[in-house]
């Protein structure tokens, strides 16, 4: 006799907010499910794990998670994340949140946390659109493809967000598609046991939008594109992963290294500058609690 | 609870305001600060960047407004007080977080060094532009406090309020100094901590799932506080949002959220309002003032006296919420209000608002660039009382 066992997922959400307010087909709840079996491999105490999004349809994914949760203006989730970090060190943070947001709005926030190495791990689901307001072109739109901005099709040149952050220094970066399950899944358990700045881009169907307006089918046909073109190459020199329009798509773990992160090295830099005079911070967590 | 001694400079100094007010933070408690270098306000984040390592607080210079002014946000539901400092341009990259700011109910410090502009102005120079701005800046209705330091002792004093009050009222506060007041040099005594007043950050004593992080703590209209880390698994977002910090996009969520955090305020008008009166006895004109122009109006005041006027001062210390009930009062026993600003009129339209044509209000306007020749004050003061 079979046993009705509850969803194992369902530890990881706040299930009074569901359903969600994804469409059919979209690619981000498929990215929440791996993050949270990241969340199970790591053994981390999910009270000390807190995620951090910006607006846009990626946006809402911090109020999904039964984490701790901050859902805060475009563009300036790292910022806050960071401010959130440096303050509570004892925190893992995550930054999850969308191809506009984090590279066009915010794209300054992404490379100075990337060069200053702060100490969190930014989850980008790039469905190459403004989802939320409708399809606009973003920083990551492939040239010729078409979104409501650029009827025509996009003519600008687009960030290969890979070489971008790993160009500003991050330690981690990866990319995968919402095909890759599993090797999302690994990929994000191991950034979250890593520290620095750790960037992985998931490409990621936008059927309403992107797919529809492009006339690239529905979801199903996306993930079959993304089997075939999907070329897995673990170490690839980040300037040749750039993608173009419903092409090959470069995907695998392409930097894995260690640099001082933020902390470190501005711990370090106190106490050689300042010796037996430096004052760590201390964490409000190890405060008590009055 | 008292200061932490370890971060209180107790003694007398020679201090100008902008480092008068790293001083106040400091002793408010305030361990985060993050900011982006501007004129004429940056030595406020240059002593606490100096300072903070010795005293166990943390500061980070941002790649620009936009992002000291969330990462402070962080910082405090990380469990830090924290605070960020700016000027004019930077006030206006800003005003997207003190909305947050305001939605969230985070009790956090913005200090802005006034300069002339508007745009890039006169970063070297005063004004008392932004003091709408201060208040309605940020898109949406809601209200937040406003402090108006006319000294360096004053930046301290109100800088360190400045905490007490986000603290209290969970709702961000704005230090507005100008350019004078933050450069100009004068003695500051900072008192031992065990006579300085700190309110702590006031956490709930509920358990996870009894709590809900935006519902009034019983008999207040503010919202006990827990921080990232506890266990609470708390949601913070910008959204319109019900008791429990869910996204709740309806007209019923938004009237209870956006009335109780006007009420919060609006009800509390008289435990948050200071102000200074001189001279209100027998006074047919009343300078009301706030500031460096309330330290120019004195002597406006006193050449005035000199030539038989009959004159008083209320100067502004909290400009926000407006000491309305107090102008409304005075308005029914002198002949005018004589308003000096550094700016084409803002809180003087406030005043004219409330004198509601019992008596006169007369601005003296000045754009800003220096401070008002006090003749000109003692002139407009004559000219009121005639």
């Amino acid at each position: 006799m079979s046993v009705l066992r509850e969803n194992p997922v369902n530890e990881y959400l706040r299930l009074d907010r569901l359903p969600s307010i994804w469409c059919p087909g979209c690619g981000i709840g498929t990215t929440v499910n791996c993050f949270t079996r990241a969340l199970t491999e790591s053994k981390l105490d999910l009270d000390k794990v807190a995620i951090v999004s910006g607006i846009g349809c990626t946006g809402r994914v911090a109020g999904y998670l039964n984490l701790d949760s901050f859902h805060t203006t475009h563009g300036r989730a790292i910022p806050f994340a960071t401010g959130l970090k440096l303050a509570r060190p004892d925190l893992k943070v995550v930054v999850y949140s969308g191809d506009g947001d984090l590279s066009a709005i915010g794209g300054n926030h992404l490379v100075h946390a990337a060069r200053r190495n702060a100490d969190l791990l930014v989850v980008c689901v790039n469905n190459f659109t403004y989802g939320m307001t409708g399809g606009q072109v973003t920083p990551t739109t492939p040239l010729t493809a078409i979104a409501s901005t650029t009827p025509y099709g996009a003519y600008e040149e687009t960030f290969n967000l890979p070489n971008l952050t790993d160009a500003c220094g991050a330690v981690y970066v990866a990319r995968w598609t919402a095909y890759h399950v599993k090797q999302i899944a690994k990929s994000m358990g191991e950034a979250l046991n890593k520290k620095g700045f750790r960037f992985i881009e998931i490409i990621a169907p936008c059927p309403t939008l992107y797919l529809r307006r492009n006339r690239l089918g529905e979801g199903l046909e996306e993930m079959k594109y993304y089997k075939e073109k999907s070329v897995v190459k673990n170490g690839a020199d980040t300037r040749e992963v750039a993608l173009d329009f419903h092409d090959k798509i470069v995907v695998g773990k392409f930097v894995d290294r260690e640099r001082p992160t933020l902390e470190e090295a501005m711990e370090k830099r106190f106490s050689e500058s300042l010796g037996a005079k430096y004052v760590p911070y201390t964490s409000p967590g190890q405060q008590s609690r009055a | 609870m008292n200061a932490d001694p370890q971060g209180v400079l107790t003694g007398s100094h020679y201090l100008d305001g902008d480092h008068s007010c790293s001083e106040g933070a400091i002793a408010a408690g305030c361990r985060f600060s993050a900011g982006y270098p501007i004129t004429p306000s940056t030595e406020v984040v240059e002593r606490l960047a100096s300072r903070f390592p010795r005293v166990g607080g943390r500061f980070q210079q941002f790649e620009d407004e936009l992002a000291a002014s969330i990462a402070v946000l962080g910082a405090v539901w990380g469990g830090a007080k924290a605070v960020t400092v700016t000027s004019g341009p930077g006030f206006s990259l800003m005003m997207e977080h003190i909305g947050l700011a305001a939605i969230t109910e985070t009790p956090v410090v913005y200090i802005n060094v006034q300069r002339g502009g508007p745009s890039t102005g006169l970063p070297t120079q005063p004004a008392q532009g932004d003091m709408m701005q201060a208040r309605f800046g940020s898109h949406g209705d809601f209200r937040l406090i406003a402090l108006c330091p006319n000294s360096p002792q004053e930046c301290f004093d109100l800088t360190l309020r400045a905490f007490n009050l986000a603290e209290e009222y969970r709702v961000p506060v704005m230090v507005m100094l100008d350019e004078v007041v933050g450069h100009m040099t004068e003695k500051v005594v900072i008192p031992p901590a065990d006579q300085i007043q700190v309110t702590p950050r006031r956490y709930t004593s509920k358990k996870p799932g009894e709590f809900k992080l935006f519902e009034p703590a019983a008999g207040s209209l503010v919202p006990e506080m827990v921080k990232a880390g506890d266990g609470y698994r708390i949601h913070v977002t910008g959204l319109t949002h019900d008791e429990r910090g869910y996204p709740a996009m309806n007209v019923v969520a938004q009237d209870k959220m956006v009335k109780r955090q006007f009420a919060k305020i609006m009800e509390n008008v008289d435990k948050i309002i200071t102000f200074e009166e001189k001279n209100l006895s027998g006074a047919e004109a009343v300078v009301v003032s706030f500031g460096i122009t309330s330290r120019i109006a004195e002597k406006g005041m006193q050449l005035a006296r000199e030539k038989g006027a009959k004159v008083g001062s209320f100067r502004l210390i909290t400009a926000w919420p407006f000491p309305e009930r107090q102008i409304v009062e005075l308005s029914k026993k002198v002949k005018a209000f004589v308003v000096p600003e550094l700016n084409m009129g803002q809180m003087s339209l406030e005043v004219e608002r409330l004198a509601a044509g019992r008596c006169r209000t007369v601005p003296v306007l000045h754009a800003g660039g220096t401070v008002h020749n006090p003749e000109v004050i003692a002139e407009a003061i004559l000219e009121a009382v005639r």
